[in-house]
């Protein structure tokens, strides 16, 4: 188990490793070789020469790429210091970099804005996980059924219709006209009824397309294995229907489930770039929108390696909780 | 397979006619506005505060003014904030010397004193002007300003390595030779090196400029001339809680997400002629969907966009049809315009140039703006209406606005005759990919143009690095843009204000450039020579009305509108005006509600 883990951790870090280097392609590289000159981005209409050419030296622009992510490695660990014109920054560890749009270290930032993601992902899931599992096991047990054509409609519906629709369609009816909620951000710590405000609708039209997915999941995957042979064990020792289901078959029907959401939380917790948007919703995603329009590329770097951590720790959590729920699997 | 298909587009007609449906029927709800009158909901009528003021005497005392913006400033600091909204907004925390008038319309341009007791003293044929500070004038902290706290602020202009971002006219004509370094390069003790400006003592500053230039004050009444104390200053940072010398100071910044400024209780009413610090709290919330923004402003949540850019299209119809009367349609003071550089062939002939403005159908342009009242009247000329010496619309040399205005294909082909391109040739547009009218307005020329054989391409381009790709005179010769679609506004109102950058040879840059017709004609160069030293204000609009010519004679901008926005006003606002001190926005710092609740 102990192997187990340490050869996946080294695998991540090696996948953080080549993410940071990918993104560090796309914004230094490609527009170097396009001709265009990145420092004058980030200097205002009169362009100065000497700004243009600090710019270049704070951000390291003049650096070697490799020196660069060497650059920013180090900062994670020992901190960072910016140095340009007799202005000196320091950024301590973990420096995640510096933005010099807002002049804000990153990890501060992402700190901040990290819990409004995660409250609306977690949210989110459990909605999703309640209904879309429901939902996919009664269709899956009353087959061919209203309910289930019904349920089915439902969730076509869902995967299909995509989050800016639904998001500014419940805006305009429970907010801005019936105005049942107010659906404004209040952080948690101002007022836990302000924060459930806010969080009702982006929490419902999130789980909304994520629902429909796991019940479409969960229904074909209960049906496969209601057809097992073991079932029809189960069934045939006098089992009641409920222990079949719940004992027997519910348990394989999560493997592929946790699977998924595994992945769908930690890309999530990563910046759900769309609801955020659609709510004005200050978290990751919004912040990693801001930062693409402005080129911050400080904050997208941040942004994108918290959002590969994430998903790398929940693939890696789901992978061990496998061994839990299905005692056939073994960490090899 | 084509059936399914059908089926799928009619599923999404309809859903997408439920939601249009939905969002309409939700936005009836608030009822309507009469088209000028005012309202039932207390709202001044249809362009009430356009050029005049509103509901002046309901104002009163408290209350939290409310902002709410799509984006958040440049940056806060002063020496650093070019945003038009930031210059306005920064009035509530920092003050200058002199500042525009508190006045709608016009009026709002011209310069009034502020920190100084009155306008300058100007003597030595315009090279020296002397200012005498208030009495009473004091910084958050109750410590009184000082003329070296002034002359500090305007020498952090100079530190562009540290503080890029803002103008930098006041270092242009101060210190044309560019000796001084700035203050954190300054050996001198006190950090007070630059020699242009003297303080004798701590009331009086005396600027002296090595050359006159008729539009110092003007420059002086830029944010960036505004104080900054040298124990306060944070450098880089300094934009994220500066520190305050007007009625309010901040409480709390977080980019991207709010700022909320609070009562400066050191400030005093006596000391300050121009602000009437009517609320008690002024509040900005940061939204990144900007249908959002208009529908919690049209819903009462929040009173004025910060950004006074105009509502998002969907947002305009609701309000032009149930909230008339909360909106102003100003003049905004940009041109929105196409530029042709010299550098792409066959630009470099001017009947090349000409037969594109000829060919071009303006009608349609106008339409791909957003029309005569979101996008604005059809552009003439290359002086905003704001600008002294501008004619407006009664200037129409290619006759824009008459009878060419849907193109005159027979007199564009004349100019490609005699341009030697008899059967047209083939060019690309250069257009920001992250602004959809300035697509659509390049989409609009390319139709026109075909019909008279001007065959064009779009490339849409990283809007983020607009001064990278457009600005490089290199690059844009190496793309072969022969067309750019941009758009332009004054920093402040004055054909140098406006035009310099644009149109003066010697703002030619390798990047960052914006006089991207590449124009170097010493005509043009004399006349702007001219206008620094004119000191009187009918002499300098004549000579602005004549560079305005001689750019337009030279065929290198087609000027598509003099834009135009539909701003929102909420009901609870009181003492609203628009001036053109700030580009047709509303002037933020004289700002009342009419009710402290």
């Amino acid at each position: 188990m102990l192997a187990y883990l340490i050869r996946r951790l080294f695998a991540a870090a090696v996948m953080l490793v080549v993410i940071v280097m990918v993104v560090f392609s796309i914004f230094f590289l490609i527009p170097k070789w396009a001709g265009v000159d990145i420092a004058t981005s980030f200097v205002g209409k009169q362009a100065d020469p000497s700004s243009v050419k600090a710019v270049a030296e704070k951000l390291g622009l003049n650096d070697p790429i490799y020196a660069q992510v060497w650059e920013f490695f180090k900062g994670i660990f020992v901190g960072r210091t910016y140095s340009a014109g007799g202005d000196v920054t320091n950024c301590s560890a973990p420096c995640f970099g510096y933005s010099f749009r807002s002049e804000q270290a990153i990890w501060p930032v992402l700190t901040d804005r990290f819990p409004v993601t995660l409250g609306l992902a977690l949210g989110a899931a459990v909605l999703w996980l309640i209904f879309g599992l429901a939902a996919g096991v009664l269709s899956a047990l009353k087959r061919g059924t209203l309910w289930d054509r019904g349920a089915m409609v439902v969730a076509l519906a869902g995967v299909s219709l995509p989050i800016y629709f639904t998001g500014l369609l419940s805006l305009a009816v429970f907010s801005y006209g019936l105005g049942w909620l107010d659906a404004q951000y209040v952080p948690l710590e101002d007022s836990f009824t302000g924060w459930l405000g806010g969080m009702i609708l982006p929490w419902i039209t999130l789980a909304f397309l994520y629902a429909a997915m796991y019940a479409r999941i969960t229904r074909a995957t209960m049906m496969e294995i209601l057809g097992e042979d073991y079932i029809r064990t189960a069934r045939a020792k006098g089992l009641r229907e409920s222990v079949v289901i719940r004992k027997h078959a519910m348990r394989s029907t999560m493997t592929p489930i946790l699977t998924m959401l595994g992945m769908d939380l930690g890309a999530l917790i990563g910046g759900a770039i769309l609801t955020e948007t659609t709510f004005s919703l200050p978290g990751l995603g919004q912040a990693v929108l801001n930062a693409i329009k402005n080129q911050d590329l400080p904050v997208i770097l941040g942004v994108t390696l918290i959002t590969s951590l994430a998903v790398l720790i929940a693939n890696l959590v789901v992978d061990v909780l496998y061994a839990v729920i299905d005692p056939r699997v073994r960490l090899a | 397979m084509t059936t399914q298909r059908t089926s799928g587009r009619r599923k999404q007609a309809l859903a997408a006619a439920a939601v249009v449906a939905a969002l309409l029927t939700t936005a009836a709800c608030g009822g309507g506005d009469s088209d000028n009158g005012g309202s039932k909901n207390g709202a001044a009528g249809f362009d009430a505060a356009n050029n005049k003021v509103a509901q002046a005497s309901e104002a009163k005392k408290g209350g939290e003014l409310k902002f709410a913006s799509a984006q958040d400033a440049d940056s806060w600091d002063t020496t650093r904030g070019y945003y038009g909204f930031m210059w306005n907004f920064s009035r509530y925390y920092s003050r200058q010397l002199v500042t525009n008038a508190t006045e709608p319309g016009k009026a709002g341009a011209g310069v009034t004193p502020d920190l100084a007791t009155g306008l300058a003293k100007v003597s030595d044929d315009g090279k020296t002007y002397t200012y005498t500070l208030r009495d009473g004038i004091t910084w958050e902290d109750g410590k009184p300003i000082t003329s070296k706290d002034i002359k500090y602020g305007i020498e952090r202009v100079w530190a562009q390595d540290v503080l890029s971002g803002g103008p930098t006219y006041l270092k242009e004509v101060l210190d044309p030779k560019g000796e001084y370094q700035g203050p954190y390069k300054d050996k001198s003790k006190d950090k007070l090196g630059l020699k242009a400006i003297e303080t004798p003592d701590d009331k009086t500053i005396v600027f002296k400029l090595p050359k006159a230039n008729s539009d110092f004050e003007e420059m002086l009444a830029l944010t960036s001339a505004s104080p900054v104390r040298q124990d306060k200053d944070t450098k880089s940072k300094y934009g994220l809680h500066p520190f305050s010398s007007g009625p309010y100071k901040f409480q709390s910044y977080s980019p991207g997400k709010d700022l909320v400024l609070v009562r400066n209780t050191e400030w005093k009413q006596e000391s300050d002629p121009i602000r009437k610090a009517y609320p008690d709290k002024i509040s900005i919330k940061f939204f990144s969907n900007a249908n959002d923004l208009d529908a919690r402003l049209i819903a009462g949540d929040y009173d004025l966009d910060l950004a006074q850019t105009g509502m998002s299209p969907q947002g305009r119809t609701t309000a032009l049809k149930q909230h008339k009367g909360n909106l102003d349609n100003p003049v905004s003071g940009y041109i929105r315009y196409a530029v042709f550089p010299q550098s792409v062939k066959p630009f470099d002939n001017e009947h090349c140039r000409k037969a594109v403005i000829y060919g071009a159908d303006h009608v349609s342009l106008q339409t791909a703006r957003g029309g005569p009242v979101a996008g604005g009247d059809i552009g003439t000329n290359m002086l905003p209406p704001s600008v002294p010496g501008s004619e407006g619309q009664k200037y129409d040399p290619y006759e824009m606005a008459g009878a060419n205005k849907n193109g005159n294909v027979a007199k564009a082909k004349e100019e490609l005759k005699a341009c030697g391109k008899p059967n047209g040739f083939k060019t690309t547009i250069a257009v920001r990919n992250n602004k959809p009218v300035e697509v659509a307005t390049a989409e609009s020329l390319q139709a026109s143009l075909k019909k008279v054989g001007i065959t064009v391409d779009i490339d849409q381009y990283d809007g983020a690095q607009t001064p990278g790709i457009i600005g490089s005179p290199s690059n844009v010769k190496k793309k072969g843009y022969g067309i750019i679609i941009m758009g332009w506004g004054p920093d402040f109102p004055s054909v140098q204000g406006y035009g310099l950058p644009l149109w003066h040879s010697d703002y030619i840059l390798d990047s960052g450039n914006n006089n991207y017709a590449l124009i170097k004609d010493k005509t043009i160069d004399g006349l702007f020579d001219d206008y620094v030293n004119t000191l009187d204000d009918a002499g300098k609009e004549k000579i602005a009305t004549e560079i305005n010519h001689k750019v337009m004679e030279g065929g290198y901008y087609l000027p598509f509108v003099f834009e135009k926005f539909l701003n929102w006003r909420s009901s609870r606002l009181a003492n609203v005006y628009t001036t053109d001190g700030y580009s047709g926005m509303y002037d933020f710092v004289n700002l009342g509600l009419k009710s402290t609740k």
